[in-house]
């Protein structure tokens, strides 16, 4: 418990301190563009915690986690295939360099034009997007599955799905996480900006439209949602990596 | 009188039930970047139901190789592997291999007994005779209580004993070991080589040992293989006269002990230098 409350303070220090110098050197700020925090804050209350802001944080997190979740199904499919066959990767992984360097921000007018301004197309945008760091890693894990371990499932008879799940999927997991991690933040971003291009709700709609009706203190309550949401979001890849990755990192720490 | 003969050595022959194992003119030659290596020449032996084989060579002697090709990981390219008589085409359910890199061999995300317990699951064994393989297993390679351990919280020899206990409960006919010893401390290896003794008379098992290490060649075999260097051919196979019970001090100290090795010895350096 004593180590708990340790590690809680250091944890929550600095952002409380920061917090604390923000709200204090804003208090009497009468620029129209950095209004009092106590007056984002108040704006906070009165919009995410209604009805109409919970819409717009349920949309925001839904194409997010549809998105997020499309692109890591299919990256795992394919990393497994493409892992572990070299055939495949020779043809393939020149197209996959060319698609990886597309910025997929530029990907949203071209969705917009094919998929109009409903969920798909960010949806599409999303998923396009936060598809490369999760595939080449899950491909970089799959392809160095030790080769002794390898053996090991051959003498044991150990094939087939039974061999996904006890060899190719553990093995390649600190890499396909490692993907999983960038591919989140990269999906965040995306959310955002596909909302703030047309969209008819979300969380980037929502600070688009502040901005533009000169709602300041309403659109910093939006940053703050936002750094907030990915602040939990972090939290939940620390846990899925606690619970995946305790063997890695003992295994780490051991050699 | 001569048909006679011929009759008394053939129905013998023919009534012996194959030997556990047979390797037949085993030949391996890898291709590749236009170059040819002929690994494996011609080697020919066989090992008996129950007795514990050794084989050594010279370093680059290619005895990985052919230990792969007895456990059906590599294709020889001419000549066969034949498991009680029937032909190894693939790893066979009859056998089970421990590998020199213990750190490498057993899954790091699973706990030692889930290591154990694995092949069994594979190979379809109901739960209750499962934990009693693990169990015993476990008992045989004194790690009764590491069953929750993670591989990677052990000690290397420990890890290798859990490589040997998953591969015995297993219940192979032919326990197959890739130079199991050869990246443990001196100490260790001397336990170890014991351990691999009691569990051989105690179970009864089928061992071929792959060893650099003439010494230990000479204090675990029945018999010990001395191969040639590479294109690999058997040299010699000697029988190892040193009684069925072996101690680490006084076994060592035997003349017969010192006379085996330096037979052996003497085979593998000239070895060294017939072939360039």
């Amino acid at each position: 418990m004593y180590k708990f409350i340790c590690k809680a303070r250091t944890i929550f220090l600095l952002p409380i301190a920061l917090f604390a110098l923000w709200y204090f050197l804003s208090a009497d700020s009468h620029n129209f563009f950095f209004p009092p925090l106590r007056k984002i804050l108040g704006a906070f209350d009165q919009i995410w915690l209604t009805a109409t802001g919970t819409v717009d944080i349920v949309a925001s997190l839904e194409r997010l986690a549809i998105g997020f979740g499309i692109s890591l199904a299919f990256a795992l499919g394919a990393g497994v295939l493409l892992g572990s066959s070299k055939v495949l990767r020779d043809y393939l992984e020149p197209v996959f360099e060319f698609f990886r360097a597309i910025p997929p921000t530029v990907m949203i007018p071209v969705l917009l034009v094919i998929s109009g301004i409903g969920d798909a197309s960010k949806i599409a945008v999303i998923s396009f997007g936060c598809l490369w760091p999760m595939l080449l890693n899950t491909i970089e894990g799959v392809r160095a599955v030790d080769a002794v371990l390898k053996d090991t499932c051959d003498i044991y008879h150990i094939h087939g799905v039974s061999r996904l799940f006890v060899l190719t999927l553990p093995a390649a997991s600190p890499q396909i996480i490692t993907g999983m991690r960038t591919g989140l933040s990269i999906a965040i971003i995306l959310m955002v900006i596909s909302e703030m291009f047309a969209s008819r709700n979300g969380i980037g709609f929502a600070i688009i439209q502040f901005q533009r009706t000169f709602s300041i203190p309403e659109m910093w309550s939006g940053i703050l949602l936002l750094g907030l949401i990915g602040v939990l979001l972090s939290l939940v890849m620390r846990l899925i990596e606690r619970y995946f990755l305790s063997w890695y990192e003992g295994l780490r720490a051991r050699s | 009188m001569n048909s006679t003969t011929i009759e008394k050595m053939d129905a013998p022959l023919t009534d012996t039930p194959p030997p556990m194992l047979a390797i037949q003119h085993l030949r391996k030659v890898y291709e590749g970047n236009g170059r040819t290596v002929e690994a494996i020449g011609d080697v020919t032996f066989s090992v008996k139901q129950g007795e514990l084989v050794c084989i050594v060579g010279p370093s680059g002697a290619g005895k990985t190789t052919l230990l792969r090709c007895i456990a059906g990981l590599l294709a020889p390219t001419t000549g066969e592997v034949r498991l009680s008589g029937k032909p190894v085409s693939g790893p066979s359910r009859g056998m089970a291999v421990v590998f020199q890199e213990y750190g490498r061999s057993l899954f790091p995300w699973m706990r030692v007994a889930e290591n154990i317990e694995l092949p069994l699951k594979e190979k379809g064994k109901p739960a209750a005779e499962r934990r009693r393989l693990v169990t015993e297993s476990l008992e045989a390679v004194g790690l009764k209580d590491a069953g929750g351990a993670y591989p990677w919280q052990l000690s290397g020899g420990m890890q290798q004993r859990v490589a040997i206990a998953r591969a015995i409960a297993y219940e192979p006919q032919v326990l197959l070991m890739d130079e199991p010893f050869a990246s443990v401390d001196a100490q260790t290896r001397a336990e170890l080589e014991d351990l691999v003794r009691s569990i051989w008379a105690r179970l009864g098992m089928t061992i071929v040992f792959v060893t650099h290490d003439i010494d230990e060649s000479v204090y675990l075999g029945d018999r010990v293989v001395v191969l040639s260097a590479s294109p690999t051919t058997v040299m010699r196979d000697v029988a190892i006269d040193l009684g069925q019970s072996r101690n680490q001090l006084t076994t060592r100290s035997e003349p017969r002990f010192g006379e085996l090795r330096s037979q052996i010895y003497t085979l593998i350096r000239d070895a060294k230098h017939v072939t360039p």
